[in-house]
């Protein structure tokens, strides 16, 4: 069995942090799985899988000497790989209004309770710093189908005075 | 009628340039007969090129009619097929029986006018819009050696809302 581990790291952003990272891993004969890393704010943060047969804590050791040069946080967890087993969306909605508290909170459980399964969420704070713009984009599985989830979501537009969008995803296969 | 294997990514043999039909033989015909089982053996497929079966000829076929929601021209066997007319732009999701387990957004012409020939040889015109453009752009992809892989749009800049604008 394959030894995966799953790597969650957070830092000041610069230049380099990707590459060194990578070459921490590499020379510790892993092997990448599915990744995402990306700037939040002025901060970088990393989510990868890794195989590798080295131990966790010999993992820990290499990566603490990167990360206290970097000045970064880092977070070690054993998983399964449970890689090529993507799930299609069928779904795609977005939001954009105001900035206020409690879009995403409100706007994920009315999704969940009108059967939405999330596969992915991305969130961007944009606009002018006096009047902020939030703009919330998801994909995912609409269990109880498209229709119920926009009905739920119009509603919360409505009241909550944002703009929703959601689109079907008809994946073109060929 | 035989099934045909399917070729699979990262087979360097989909990196390859087909070349065009010259002649409309009874042996073409039985490839095409060929080809379209395969393709229906895949059910959700709406189209599949040449290539993919290891035939290096200009020759795709595409069907969205199992999708009535978009407007469509049926079933098509197009030979030799080119574009001269495109319009507009269009992100949508794709897969590929080449590329097992993954989708990803790619751009597209909205509209296009297509010129090809059926498989007796006989030339006709398209002019096809959104789910079966993407379909037919893609097939004919295959045919340039070039695969959805090679235009994917970055996923997190397809959510921008300029990009959102251009569909």
């Amino acid at each position: 069995m394959k030894n995966w581990l799953m790597l969650t790291l957070v830092g000041k952003d610069q230049a380099g942090i990707v590459a060194k990272i990578s070459q921490a891993l590499f020379d510790l004969k892993g092997n990448l799985g599915e990744t995402s890393m990306t700037r939040l704010g002025g901060n970088f943060t990393i989510m990868l899988m890794v195989c590798t047969p080295e131990k966790k804590s010999t993992v820990q050791e290499k990566l603490q000497a990167v990360c206290d040069d970097l000045e970064l946080f880092f977070h070690l967890d054993e998983i399964e790989g449970g890689l090529h087993q993507h799930v299609e969306p069928d779904v795609r909605i977005s939001i954009h209004g105001a900035d206020q508290a409690g879009i995403v909170a409100q706007a994920t459980d009315i999704s969940n309770k009108a059967g939405l399964n999330i596969l992915n969420l991305e969130s961007d704070v944009v606009g002018h710093p006096g009047n902020p713009v939030y703009i919330l984009h998801m994909e995912g599985v609409a269990g109880n189908g498209i229709e119920v989830l926009d009905k739920s979501l119009q509603i919360f537009a409505l009241e909550n005075d944002v703009v929703v969008h959601v689109t079907p995803i008809d994946t073109m296969v060929g | 009628m035989a099934l045909l294997n399917i070729l699979v990514y990262p087979d360097e043999r989909l990196k390859q340039v087909s070349q065009p039909v010259k002649k409309f033989s009874e042996e073409l015909n039985q490839f095409v007969k060929d080809l379209e089982e395969t393709f229906h053996s895949f059910p959700g497929c709406v189209g599949i090129a040449a290539p993919q079966v290891g035939r290096f000829e200009r020759i795709v076929l595409v069907d969205v009619s199992q999708k009535p929601q978009h407007v469509n021209h049926g079933f098509l066997v197009l030979v030799n097929p080119e574009i001269i007319f495109y319009d507009g732009t269009s992100l949508g999701r794709e897969g590929c029986l080449s590329v097992p387990n993954y989708t990803g957004r790619v751009q597209r012409a909205k509209l296009i006018v297509l010129k090809a020939h059926d498989v007796n040889g006989e030339q006709h015109e398209f002019r096809m819009s959104g789910y079966e453009a993407r379909a037919v752009q893609h097939e004919i992809d295959h045919l340039e050696g070039k695969l959805f892989l090679d235009r994917l749009v970055n996923r997190r800049n397809a959510l921008t809302k300029r990009t959102e604008l251009s569909l």
